[in-house]
């Protein structure tokens, strides 16, 4: 595996964290030792008796973007959700292994699913903004956790509003309803929506692949300021999506977890033959 | 509980452990259980008052003012029999040919559109005012006919027929005013049954070359059959219980002969005329019975003889839903698609 | 020529609506042909400001007496309306959120049975109930020898709770059905937030669907005016302008009822005032309904 297999340039504005070198020709330098922010171990689940995830061990570094990427049905999904305990509404589903936030395992028995969500936010696909008030959406986490302080609140949406790159554009309609927004702007007012409720980790499902281009860059462009402050897993089919965003990547395969490494040497120089397959795009 | 053991994180507005949803969960059980048991308290409080004195001297005798032990059903359920046939002979084909018509034939008519709205509306209106339309229709035709009305005609003759015109206080009078009344029923219930259709089988029907009536009287609706009929059972069920149009037309209370004095199939034999007579005859319907009985000074009649007409109606009902669903399950087994 | 008649068919729902709005308006608006005496309609004889602001119903005093003021009756109906729609919308609502977001499909297959049993039973059935059962057995030892008011054997409350439990299967199987097309997206939205579902059903499912609901409350609520056995045969047969459920007034349908069993002569203003009031109740309940279709057209685009 003498050649690169893809030119992966990252294209951000320089005031942001140097990306991995430009230069192919210097050996990709390795990522600096981080905290773990999950530690998955042996890690099955199950949709009733259909097995969906086989022995996944897999450790997720804090502050960072981990792309999850594979083709259609993989689980790649699957594993994202069981971060939060989404897969818990459904019914008929079993999870075996261990699945650590910062050392707590969130499968144990005393664990408040509540809180945990609070902590390990999601966006979806499709963005779900509540028929309520631009307001009324970024404020719903907050209040069901009790705050009712109003300024506290307002100090919140806003802040949320911020971080997620749209506060200039709706700070003087709060009060219409969020579906009155373009596709990419609910998008990102559910990404504010879930930062509201301060969480350290953001999940995103495929968060851009129901917008159009410019939206797309926008939402990457965030995800990558967001990097700084929350660790990040997004799972997406976009393979140059991945390259672009992501500080590292895992391969998922059939539920199984094929490869998971720094992103510039998955995309250059995989260690595994199925991760070239999908790579060179020979399946998928 | 405990939150994953954290970093030092502002979390002091989190809170975890709140649960008043179980207030709410609890109400929610409750009035949902609530309707189980106010079904349950309402059927053993009519059974046990209607305990003894439901027999078949109950069944089989006319009604009395003064003896509440005497006193029976058998005007009422005549009536009804005859009321509910000539409802359902007039309302299901006109029902189901306008439903035809608006599923098939009229899809995107501007009239098919007001018919819609317009069916929608008739749904809402309240019982007793289909009784006036009943009233004034049937009973009275608007005043124009009979011995005092601008044409002075008292009979029609069809055929050998004597039909006397305006229908008055008759049979005929209340079937007609609750088949306008179900018809909206038996209309939506149909579009629906028609819409569920899968469009494969019509398209395969026109590909063989039949006209449009034929692909739909000989694919469209026998598939559609178990659902019409669904619809048609809810209707004349609640035909068969309604009784505030039928005061409006004139059902009597207090009856003591079955319309066309056919109160047995022996008296079919013997008087074959009153068949023709019935239709036209006053007549009286279980629901109106038991009414009368609940408005009497004598507690035995308020309390054990319309219990025990209750009964007797619940029961006419429930075979009347059995019977349908069983044939209705048989028509399915047919038309598997 | 099958075709033109299934067209006829069609059109018979056009007729009825015709023939009732002609039924209502001849004899109150228009003189009825042929009628020998009094061929008069009701409104030549009462004014309408009359008929409006009045407050006394008492049609079949003879002369001065007489009073065809209908107040009375729409308080009555008013009144047991009011009480049905508090017995019947927080049953049927909050039933509807457990049928919806709580319960297992066997406690479904359970209640909805239950609940089409409960819109089958004929109202004289229920209006049986209320008086023979209800009024003694319920209203009167709590309210009156319990805690001394006086309570009519011909009230409001007793025909009250019973309309309120016919119109609860109707709410809550509405209602049901805008839950249920809240899209199952919005729930996962709430829960990934951190919810219980305690505030997913309340906060994110209930006011999404709020316009289908509110369309439910006033469809049964004009189906609890539009009632007529239970209170005949439960409710007073005396127009009072009260809001006392535990006296009440006569309704507007049980006086129409009242009115075409008495024995008041055909052609006569007190017969014909039973138009009038007919033509008041249908006004009412249609708008209502039209009301209802509106709010619910307009819930159809709630969640784009």
């Amino acid at each position: 595996m003498a050649q690169p297999l893809m030119n992966v340039a990252p294209n951000r504005p320089p005031s942001l964290p140097q990306g991995p070198a430009a230069d192919e020709s210097a050996p990709p330098r390795e990522p600096a030792p981080r905290v773990t922010k999950f530690d998955v171990r042996d890690l099955n689940f199950f949709y009733g008796a259909a097995q969906a995830l086989f022995n996944v061990n897999l450790s997720i570094p804090q502050q960072s973007v981990t792309a999850l990427i594979g083709p259609s049905g993989c689980g790649k999904s699957t594993f994202l959700r069981v971060l939060n305990r989404m897969n818990d509404i459904i019914e008929g589903t079993q999870v075996a292994g261990t699945v650590l936030l910062e050392g707590i395992d969130i499968y144990g028995k005393d664990v408040d699913v509540v809180a945990l969500r609070k902590r390990v936010g999601m966006v979806f696909q499709k963005s779900t903004p509540f028929p309520k008030s631009i307001f009324d959406n970024i404020a719903f986490g907050p209040r069901i956790a009790g705050l009712k302080d109003k300024r506290a609140l307002a100090e919140i949406v806003e802040s949320s509003l911020t971080r997620a790159a749209l506060w200039g554009e709706v700070k003087d309609r709060l009060q219409e309803s969020a579906l009155a927004l373009s596709g990419g702007q609910q998008q990102r007012l559910c990404i504010a929506r879930a930062l509201a409720t301060n969480p350290d980790v953001l999940l995103m499902d495929e968060p851009a692949s129901a917008l159009d281009p410019a939206s797309t860059s926008r939402v990457e462009d965030l995800i990558f300021e967001l990097k700084e402050n929350y660790t990040i897993i997004i799972v997406t089919h976009n393979m140059q999506q991945a390259a672009r965003v992501s500080d590292s990547t895992a391969f998922f395969f059939n539920g199984k977890l094929i490869e998971f490494g720094n992103t510039q040497k998955l995309f250059t120089n995989p260690r595994e033959q199925q991760t070239e397959d999908y790579i060179t795009g020979r399946f998928g | 509980m405990n939150a994953p053991a954290a970093t030092a994180r502002p979390a002091d507005w989190l809170e975890s452990g709140k649960r008043e949803g179980w207030v709410f969960s609890t109400l929610c059980w409750l009035s949902t259980w609530s309707s189980v048991a106010i079904l349950l308290v309402l059927l053993v409080a009519i059974v046990s008052q209607a305990w003894g004195w439901l027999d078949w001297q109950f069944l089989t005798s006319f009604d009395s003012q003064r003896f509440p032990d005497k006193a029976g059903i058998l005007a009422g359920l005549w009536g009804s029999f005859w009321t509910i046939l000539i409802t359902i002979l007039v309302s299901v084909p006109v029902g189901v040919g306008a439903a035809v018509h608006l599923e098939e034939f009229g899809r995107n008519d501007r009239l098919s559109r007001i018919i819609q709205v317009n069916l929608a509306n008739l749904a809402g209106v309240p019982s007793i005012v289909y009784g006036i339309l009943g009233l004034t229709a049937f009973s009275r035709m608007f005043g124009l006919f009979g011995e005092q009305g601008l044409i002075p005609i008292s009979e029609i003759n069809l055929l050998g027929w004597q039909i006397p015109i305006p229908f008055g206080k008759s049979v005929i009078a209340g079937a007609l005013t609750l088949a306008l009344m179900i018809l909206p029923v038996i209309i939506v219930a149909s579009q629906e049954a028609l819409r569920a259709v899968p469009p494969s089988i019509r398209h395969a029907a026109l590909a063989l070359g039949a006209t449009r009536w034929q692909m739909v009287r000989h694919q469209v609706l026998p598939a559609a059959l178990p659902g019409i009929m669904t619809g048609v059972i809810l209707a004349v069920s609640r035909a068969m219980g309604e009784a505030a149009p039928l005061i409006l037309v004139g059902a009597t209370t207090f009856v003591l002969y079955a319309p066309g004095d056919i109160s047995s199939l022996a008296d079919i034999r013997e008087n074959p005329e009153g068949l023709l007579r019935a239709p036209f005859d006053s007549f009286t319907v279980m629901p109106i019975q038991i009414f009368n009985w609940a408005q009497q000074a004598k507690a035995d009649f308020r309390e054990h003889v319309a219990a025990a007409g209750i009964v007797v109606l619940l029961g006419m009902l429930l075979l009347l839903n059995a019977t349908a669903i069983v044939v209705r399950n048989r028509s399915q087994k047919r038309m598997k698609y | 020529m099958i075709r033109g008649s299934l067209f006829l068919c069609a059109v018979v729902s056009i007729l009825t609506t015709l023939g009732i709005v002609i039924a209502l308006l001849l004899e109150t608006v228009v003189p009825l042909p042929g009628s020998s005496d009094a061929s008069e309609p009701f409104f030549a004889n009462v004014s309408v400001w009359q008929f409006f602001t009045d407050t006394q119903w008492t049609p079949n005093f003879g002369g001065e007496q007489q009073h065809f003021g209908i107040l009375p009756l729409v308080c009555g109906t008013l009144l047991v309306a009011g009480i049905a729609a508090l017995v019947g919308l927080p049953i049927g609502i909050l039933s509807a959120v457990y049928l919806s977001e709580y319960a297992s499909p066997r406690v479904r297959s359970i209640i909805k049975p239950v609940l089409e049993l409960l819109a089958g039973i004929p109202s004289v059935v229920y209006g049986y109930f209320a008086l023979t059962f209800i009024t003694p057995y319920v209203l009167r030892p709590i309210l009156q020898d319990g805690l001394g008011f006086t309570v009519d054997i011909y009230n409001a409350l007793s025909p009250g709770v019973v309309v309120g439990v016919m119109i609860l299967p109707m709410v809550c199987s509405l209602s049901e059905d805008a839950l249920r097309a809240v899209p199952r997206s919005l729930r996962e939205a709430g829960y990934a937030l951190g919810s219980t579902k305690f505030d997913v059903s309340a906060k994110v499912v209930l006011p999404a669907a709020v316009s289908g609901i509110i369309a439910s409350f006033l469809l049964a609520i004009s189906r609890a005016i539009g009632e007529t056995m239970a209170v005949a045969m439960a409710g007073s047969n005396v127009p009072r302008f009260t809001l006392n459920p535990l006296t009440g007034g006569q309704t507007m349908t049980s006086f129409i009822a009242n009115m075409s069993m008495g024995e008041t002569p055909i052609g006569s203003v007190e017969y014909k005032s039973l138009y009038a009031v007919g033509l008041c109740l249908f006004c009412i309940t249609l708008i209502m309904n039209i009301v209802s279709q509106w709010v619910m057209r307009r819930y159809r685009e709630a969640y784009q």
